[in-house]
């Protein structure tokens, strides 16, 4: 099976290898011929969400054309992923894009959605030995729909310890420009949420979203506390 | 006052909002009950999507038909002797009130909780004339006793207060000198109001849903207030935003089983109250003379465009319930009495951009609204639309994100740029790094390091790039 990386802006620019190498890693070990096409940028999120949805075509357009020959595209992002299905809705009035957009849509998946429901894997052979929680973001369990694929994957990382996060499905406060545009209401929903994460007392936090982890992350860091952040990728390609 | 409240700014409002622990408490608390209320009665419904959908059917079946429907139902109040007023903006609703009213020659009116009369300052235009407005429903009637305190909440409008503040007000308006335990403060409304229910000359209602075929309004409460207010004075007026209606009883059973769950996790409330024009002969109770006033108020311009589906809202609040926005800022920082996820898509729509152009944006974006709906209005969705439309049709973006987002579209539309650009960065933030974080970044990112960390951008042969070229297998 060929499956075509969608990296991510976050996971290419912001973060290290890591995510992206556990991403490809992962896969090749279900026997995925994975490649990646080296002309993908960015889903279009930040304009489509701020309202700028002339500039988000132009990104859609590219998007579409990089992965035209895709058998299927997989992501490490549920809000990206989601956001290439919004292409749909996008070319509401462009008959010829918006044809190209079902195509997009209906082979692009996010990594563990892609793991369970595509590859019917439910057990990825991790180890790690770990007192972990995990954070459940908006747009993969609300707009994509994917609630329960990654928590049956990290039950079944050998020696991780779950613990259920207190009011899971409540946003963190990222929102792209939401985190700086409205910087006091942002800091009280990343402070809920640190809060809740403490409670747990888990060393580890897991999400699949890397604009979620770089909000909470960076909050935990700023306040000193001694929990890491994971991307469920990572945790998966654990050994 | 209109759906206005207050003349401070967005940020300070919600800067009071967070300041607010009491408050915060207050909501946090109030969210987490009625949610999980919420949950157990939806799961007694069974199949809640099914629901979901007939509910969402029903009401735009009814909007798209209104003409027909507002039709219907106009010429059935008639029929059982009744008035209708169609008031295209506030003022001529006001107009017609303050005329029914005067002509009764009423100074005591007794109200059942509405938005809608809110909307159009109602109580102030009565009060101009000389009138005494009463209003019955607890949470109302708490706030109007102190000084006009706008509501904060749809459907529990003085969810901004407890007790110890309750008692309070009480005791400096109106004597009350007992403890704060909630049943003695309901005693001694239930026993204040109930001498102000015998006295009151006009009733004056909401409407949670007029039925067409039969010319009938229909109430929910949970107080009794509703029915004491219509059956009581002579005189009833009801006052109803437009789009409330539905074509017949059984989609008024569908709506209010949807509405009593989702607002207070309820199979029903514990009033739900059906009435037909005036009273009848042999009816022993009853007002003798009934009017309908239907206001449009800026409805009619949002029908037909691409926010027509906000007015398929029945007002249950069940966005608000789950909102961690309205979670933290509380009801009064929307500076409108319609607040939460609807508000900020009502707002800027029943009011104006320049007035809210703050709200469209004070939204994660997390999408709970829009998942909670019991009739499926895509709320996160409209106010992504709301965004649009000041962008590209008000030209409301400041300049320097307009000129931002160009750069933007080009950079993540040109393959060379975007991984110039990827290249560069890191080494642009390479000075404000350090262990790994960047802690006081400058320009654009100042605002993100304010109160949190960034990491550190990835380079050289950490990056994912240069690692998958270094593989065999290449990419193509």
């Amino acid at each position: 099976m060929k499956v075509s990386l969608f990296l991510t802006c976050l996971a290419d620019v912001v973060y290290p290898a890591s995510v992206g190498k556990s991403t490809v890693e992962i896969l090749e070990r279900f026997g995925c011929e994975v490649d990646f096409p080296k002309k993908q940028t960015c889903c279009g999120q930040p304009a489509f969400n701020s309202g700028y949805h002339r500039e988000t075509k132009e990104v859609a357009k590219h998007m579409i054309n990089v992965f035209k020959d895709a058998e299927y595209v997989v992501s490490p992002s549920g809000s990206c992923t989601t956001m290439l299905h919004e292409y749909v809705h996008l070319f509401e009035d462009e008959l010829e894009w918006k044809q190209k957009a079902e195509d997009l849509k209906n082979k692009s998946y996010e990594l563990t959605q892609f793991l369970v429901d595509v590859l019917n894997v439910k057990d990825v052979g991790a180890k790690l030995e770990v007192k972990a929680t995990y954070h459940t973001s908006c747009h993969m369990t609300r707009l994509l729909g994917v609630k329960t694929a990654p928590i049956t994957l990290l039950k079944n990382v050998e020696g991780l310890k779950y613990t259920e996060l207190p009011n899971k499905e409540q946003c963190c406060g990222f929102g792209g420009t939401f985190s700086v545009k409205m910087l006091p209401i942002s800091e009280q929903m990343v402070d809920e949420k640190v809060q809740h994460i403490t409670e747990t007392d888990a060393e580890v936090l897991i999400g699949a979203d890397l604009g979620c982890l770089m909000n909470i992350g960076g909050r935990i860091n700023r306040q000193g506390k001694p929990i890491k952040v994971m991307h469920i990728a990572e945790v998966l390609n654990s050994r | 006052m209109g759906i206005k409240i207050g003349e401070e700014k967005f940020f300070e409002r919600v800067e009071k909002g967070i300041n607010n622990d009491f408050m915060r408490k207050a909501v946090a608390g109030a969210q987490e009950r009625m949610q999980g209320r919420r949950l157990d009665s939806i799961s007694t419904l069974g199949n809640w999507e099914e629901w979901r959908n007939l509910a969402e059917e029903i009401r735009q079946h009814t909007l798209e038909n209104l003409d027909f429907y507002l039709e219907q139902l106009t010429e059935n109040v008639i029929k059982n002797g009744g008035n209708v007023f169609f008031a295209e903006t506030a003022e001529d609703a006001n107009d017609y009130i303050k005329s029914v009213v005067s002509k009764k020659n009423a100074k005591k009116i007794i109200k059942s909780k509405s938005m809608v009369t809110e909307e159009i300052s109602m109580n102030q235009a009565l009060e101009s004339i000389g009138c005494e407005v009463i209003e019955t429903d607890l949470g109302e009637w708490i706030l109007q006793l102190d000084d006009h305190d706008p509501p904060s909440h749809i459907v529990v409008p003085a969810l901004h207060k407890n007790k110890e503040q309750i008692r309070e007000t009480f005791s400096e308006k109106r004597g009350y000198n007992k403890s704060s335990d909630p049943k003695e403060l309901a005693l001694f409304a239930r026993e204040t109001l109930r001498k102000d229910f015998l006295e009151g000359e006009v009733g004056i209602t909401g409407c949670n849903f007029a039925v067409a075929e039969s010319g009938s309004i229909s109430l929910v409460t949970n107080e009794g207030n509703a029915r004491l207010a219509t059956t009581i004075p002579k005189t009833q007026i009801t006052v109803m935003g437009m789009e409330r209606i539905v074509p017949t009883w059984e989609e008024l059973d569908i709506l209010i089983s949807m509405l009593a769950r989702s607002a207070v996790g309820q199979k029903l409330t514990s009033y739900v109250t059906g009435l037909t024009g005036p009273k009848q002969k042999g009816d022993v109770d009853g007002p003798e003379e009934f009017h309908l006033v239907i206001v449009d108020n800026g409805r009619s311009k949002i029908l037909g465009t691409q926010f027509q589906s906000a007015l398929q809202c029945i007002r249950c609040a069940a966005c608000i319930n789950v909102c961690p926005v309205y979670r933290h800022v509380g009801g009064h920082s929307y500076g409108s009495i319609y607040p939460g996820p609807i508000g900020a898509v009502l707002n800027p729509l029943l009011g104006d951009y320049d007035e809210y152009k703050e709200l469209p944006y004070a939204s994660s974006l997390c999408a709970a609204c829009t998942d909670v709906c019991p009739v499926k209005i895509p709320l996160h969705n409209l106010l992504i639309e709301h965004r649009r439309v000041m962008v590209e049709n008000e030209g409301k973006a400041p300049f320097a994100e307009k000129l931002a987002m160009k750069g933007y579209a080009f950079a993540a539309s040109t393959p060379t740029v975007y991984n110039m650009g990827t290249k560069t960065a890191p080494s642009v933030m390479g000075p404000y790094t350090k262990n790994g974080f960047i802690s006081d970044g400058p320009g654009p990112v100042k605002l993100w390091t304010d109160i949190r960390d960034l990491p550190e951008l990835s380079k050289g042969k950490d990056k994912f790039r240069t690692w998958f070229e270094n593989r065999d297998k290449g990419g193509n």
